[in-house]
């Protein structure tokens, strides 16, 4: 059994200060729905009033069609893993898993079974008995996803799950994680401040900047059609080159930025004499000779780094450096540092925006 | 008698039954739910918090005082009689203290008040002799002796009081009997020639007070001389200051607060002791808290108990802000 | 000798007679019990008996002073741990402001005279009673009732201080998780607060049930005209010595040496068994490092 969950007009605040603000939006059911943004955008806070930790101050948040007003996190078909994970210490793992069955008053042989169940389904079977103090931090992991999923929410929440864990185990588990909520088939909601795994993991990802949902929508069309300037700086690495709009026809713009006239697509309806940046991946760029493409510009290179797949070029740039990403694909030219190269582009990988606030600001 | 197991088999009743109330609870108190804190605890943990806190600030803490202070100041009627109008308020008992009845040839209660000033002097030798002793000890657990040793010392130090404090002034009256064990030695060693009676001296007395509170002088002062940095003393040694000078303005000074706080404690034992003073005291020295405890079970005037227990109050009050103030301490950093 | 060996040598010596002057009286009195003379002494030395435990066990007045001391211990048990508790909960949830002043109130038994608590407690629950003419055998009068109330007084702020001492390491998400997962606030208190916090209980209880049984100032006040076994103690100590209670001091000192040990060796498994499970993490944690890197993990 899964739920939608809706935010209708959703707003908290915490005295003076406004932690989320006027949040609409609607997460299907059997969604993998991400809250990406940085610490204090007001992606935990949202997530403890679906759970029902604390009240929304304006606004309704609705689970599976029911105003979840004033009824508190043990009566509201959620499950939420906390960061910390929260597991009862002075239980074992299985004691651990059924907790929830036993406040429902499932009975001790009904309790062990599911026990069993699920952990078979999280890979850690006939751990049962072991203390949870006694486990590796992935283990935990996986007991805590168990316990939660043992008593069939409609929704789960998942707060951060992964930030403890070190890089190869992050990755694999990320692939669980998926795994599960496919064979589970229920609502995740998930709240992470990194890109890539809610890139990789998620169904749709709101953006989240300052309590404020930026943007929402699946992973690529937040990557490749940014709505504003701080989603396109904050997923995934972009180039802003900052300017004023010379030029508005139709599906593209141009801006009169510092290397000159620059066109891309103008998805925010933007008009002349508009303050505006051009936003340009550094995997879009290309080394330029002689050809005269819709979009060149010149500069230096200031750096150079090889990462095995792929070769960075940091370039000088308007306020930032540019940076310039090549695959490793044998075709590629040297440079040395302090050449100047012509970079070039072409219009449909660029995004003219509304001038905003960047995501390192 | 029977109905404290009727209260106890109540309350015992009322806790098991909790449960089984709990499920259907939150439609009879949905009002009370609003209240934040009820939110956070549940409604049964919240009345229980909210009963047991009361109850004790209220019913065993603040009330009674109250009440005491206030019956202090009236007469001490029968049954019948109170609430009618004879029940007024008074300075009768007060004025006993200081005057005793009214039929006495002296002009001054001398009795009671010298009973009085010597407790409280006493008390004060006491706490003084108390600290001397401790002092040293302190120190050296605190800033000399190893961990280990420390600990060693910490436990010799602990074990004595877990005996009652009763036993131990018993202990001190064998000791100090006339066929006590001083007596015989100082006898034998051939130092007197008779026995003396140091219980009428009330040595013994004076001995089992200093006695009875080292652990309270000890622990407040090894723990404010051991967050002192041992460099500091180093340093003095260093720069030339003899002994006394090093613990005079460098040690000292930091533990001012468990000096206060050690003394303090001490003195309010003391004064308010009364086992000791019933075992260890001879004939003539009677104790404050003995006099006090004659009013209750002997003369059966228990305002005027309740009025010099007051005053033994107060008399502790303002050893306590003096103490504070002479030490330039304040409450909290007493209160361990 | 140079001054430093000398002061050394002094500061031992110091200490050596505080010792002597600290264990010495009990010493002798644990002598004195096994000493057949009829005056507790330890010279004239006249034997070694042990007539004085069989008299001790035969002494009614001493018996039921025991047991009074036991009823009340348990009273006292079961009516300062649960506020002590509960104080201990209430204290971390109020404003700050509110906590000083708190706190203030609850600890002020603690540094008040044994005999003003027992007096103010007479008085006041003796007025309640008159004030509802409530009969001369009821609950306000009553002698094992109010030493109770008496005794919890400043025993409940002892109580209070170890519960805050162990809620200080409390993981406070335990119960968010515990309440999501579905369970009401009464069962996280007794699935989850309470296991936590079975230590803490214990030494409450033990540290109140110890307290109450030597408490003499208060109980002396409020007990009226029943007994304790130091109210007896005192009596009989007041009225000349006796052996038989050298071997009452002998048989609580065995007590307590015997509990020491005990909480000893049971504080020292507990501590090994926490190790065990520490030792078992860190190895599951590196079984999973060597299984990522594509190796069979070492047979330990």
């Amino acid at each position: 059994m899964s739920a939608d969950v809706e935010l209708d007009h959703v707003s908290i605040r915490f005295g003076d200060f406004t932690a989320v603000k006027d949040a609409n939006l609607t997460i299907r059911e059997g969604e993998f729905f991400s809250f990406l943004g940085p610490s204090g955008c007001g992606k935990t806070t949202i997530l403890r009033a679906i759970s029902g930790f604390s009240e929304p101050t304006e606004g309704e948040v609705r689970i599976g069609g029911r105003n979840m007003a004033g009824i508190g996190p043990n009566r509201r078909p959620t499950a939420l893993i906390f960061q910390n994970l929260a597991l009862f210490p002075l239980m074992t793992v299985a004691e651990n898993i059924a907790f929830g069955l036993e406040v429902r008053g499932v009975p001790k042989y009904e309790r062990r079974r599911r026990a069993e169940e699920l952990l078979k389904l999280i890979a850690l079977p006939g751990t049962g008995d072991k203390l949870v103090t006694s486990l590796s931090g992935g283990q935990r992991q996986r007991v805590a996803i168990a316990r939660a999923l043992a008593v069939e929410p409609e929704v789960l929440l998942l707060d951060e799950p992964l930030s403890a864990l070190d890089l190869k185990l992050r990755q694999h588990m990320r692939t669980e994680l998926r795994t599960i909520q496919q064979r589970v088939g229920i609502t995740f909601i998930y709240i992470t401040h990194d890109q890539g795994e809610a890139l990789t993991m998620s169904d749709r990802i709101a953006v989240m900047s300052q309590g404020v949902i930026q943007q929402v929508g699946d992973g690529e069309s937040v990557y490749n059609d940014p709505g504003t300037a701080f989603v396109a700086s904050f997923v995934g690495e972009n180039n802003a080159l900052h300017g004023r709009v010379s030029q508005a026809d139709g599906e593209f713009a141009v801006v009169d930025t510092r290397f000159g006239g620059l066109r891309g697509r103008n998805t925010r309806g933007l008009r002349t004499g508009d303050q505006a940046i051009l936003f340009v991946r550094p995997e879009s760029l290309r080394l330029v000779n002689g050809e005269a493409p819709a979009n060149v510009l010149e500069t230096r290179v200031v750096n150079e780094e090889f990462e095995g797949s792929a070769r960075h070029l940091h370039l000088a740039g308007d306020r930032r450096g540019l940076a310039l990403t090549q695959t490793n694909d044998g075709e590629v030219q040297r440079v040395a540092v302090g050449d100047t190269v012509r970079v070039g582009f072409r219009p449909q990988r660029a995004v003219v925006l509304p001038e905003g606030r960047l995501a390192s600001e | 008698m029977s109905e404290f197991f009727t209260v106890f088999a109540a309350v015992l009743a009322a806790l098991i039954i909790a449960p089984a109330i709990q499920k259907h609870a939150d439609r009879w108190w949905s009002g009370l739910t609003d209240i934040r804190f009820v939110q956070r605890n549940g409604v049964f943990i919240s009345v229980y918090l909210v009963v047991a806190v009361v109850f004790w600030v209220l019913f065993m803490i603040v009330l009674p005082q109250l009440y005491m202070v206030d019956f202090s100041f009236r007469h001490n009627l029968p049954l019948e009689e109170v609430g009618g109008p004879d029940d007024v308020y008074t300075l009768e008992n007060y004025r006993y203290l200081l005057f005793g009845r009214e039929t006495d040839e002296a002009w001054l209660n001398w009795l009671h008040l010298s009973v009085f000033l010597r407790t409280i002097i006493a008390s004060v030798l006491v706490t003084v002799a108390n600290f001397a002793l401790c002092y040293p000890i302190a120190y050296y657990m605190a800033q000399v002796a190893r961990g280990g040793k420390a600990r060693l010392l910490v436990i010799c130090l602990i074990v004595p009081f877990w005996v009652n404090e009763i036993l131990r002034a018993f202990a001190f009256r064998i000791l100090f009997g006339t066929s006590g064990v001083i007596n015989e030695v100082l006898q034998g060693l051939g130092l007197i020639d008779g026995a003396i009676d140091f219980l009428r001296a009330d040595v013994g007395l004076y001995a089992g007070l200093t006695y009875a509170y080292i652990l309270l002088m000890i622990f407040p002062l090894y723990n404010a001389i051991e967050s002192l940095d041992h460099n500091q003393v180093e340093a003095a040694r260093d720069l030339g200051a003899p002994w006394w000078r090093i613990h005079y303005r460098v040690v000292i000074p930091h533990a001012k607060p468990g000096i206060a706080s050690g003394c303090t404690m001490v003195f309010m034992l003391s004064a308010g002791a009364l086992a000791i003073p019933q075992i260890l005291g001879g004939p003539s020295s009677l104790w404050f808290t003995q006099i006090i405890y004659d009013w209750f079970f002997q003369g059966l005037n228990w305002p005027q108990g309740s009025a010099y227990a007051l005053v033994l109050l107060l008399a502790c009050l303002v050893f306590v802000l003096g103490v504070m103030r002479l030490f330039k301490v304040s409450l909290g950093d007493i209160a361990r | 000798m140079n001054s430093a060996s000398v002061r050394r040598l002094m500061t031992g010596f110091y200490i050596l007679l505080f010792f002597a002057y600290l264990f010495g009286p009990l010493v002798l009195m644990g002598a004195a019990a096994f000493n057949s003379a009829p005056y507790p002494q330890v010279t004239p030395w006249e034997g070694f008996t042990w007539q004085w435990f069989g008299q001790l066990a035969q002494d009614d007045q001493m018996m039921d002073g025991l047991k009074n001391s036991l009823i009340i211990g348990v009273g006292v048990v079961c009516l300062a741990v649960p506020i002590g508790l509960a104080a201990a909960l209430m204290i971390s949830q109020i404003h700050a402001q509110a906590r000083s002043i708190f706190y203030v109130i609850v600890v002020s038994p603690v540094l008040t005279p044994g005999v003003i608590l027992g007096i103010s407690t007479l008085v006041f629950w003796q007025r309640l009673g008159d004030w509802q003419g409530a009969d001369f055998e009821s609950l306000y009068y009553d002698g094992f009732f109010l030493t109770v109330v008496g005794q919890s007084t400043f025993i409940s702020a002892y109580c209070m201080l170890v519960f805050l001492a162990r809620l200080q390491r409390f993981d406070r998400t335990q119960e968010e998780a515990a309440l999501d997962l579905g369970a009401t606030h009464t069962q996280v208190f007794w699935k989850i607060l309470i296991p936590f916090l079975r230590p803490a209980i214990l030494s409450a209880a033990v540290l109140a049930f110890l307290t109450s049984f030597e408490n003499y100032n208060t109980t002396v006040f409020t007990i009226q005209f029943e007994s304790t076994l130091t109210t007896v103690l005192a009596g009989k100590v007041r009225m000349g010595t006796q052996p038989d209670l050298s071997a009452l001091a002998v048989i609580i000192i065995a007590i307590t040496l015997l509990g020491a040990i005990v909480h000893e060796v049971l504080r020292r498994r507990e501590a090994r068994r926490e190790a065990a499970a520490f030792e078992a993490a860190r190895r599951a944690e590196m079984e999973t490092d060597l299984a990522s890197l594509g190796q069979e993990p070492a047979t330990t």
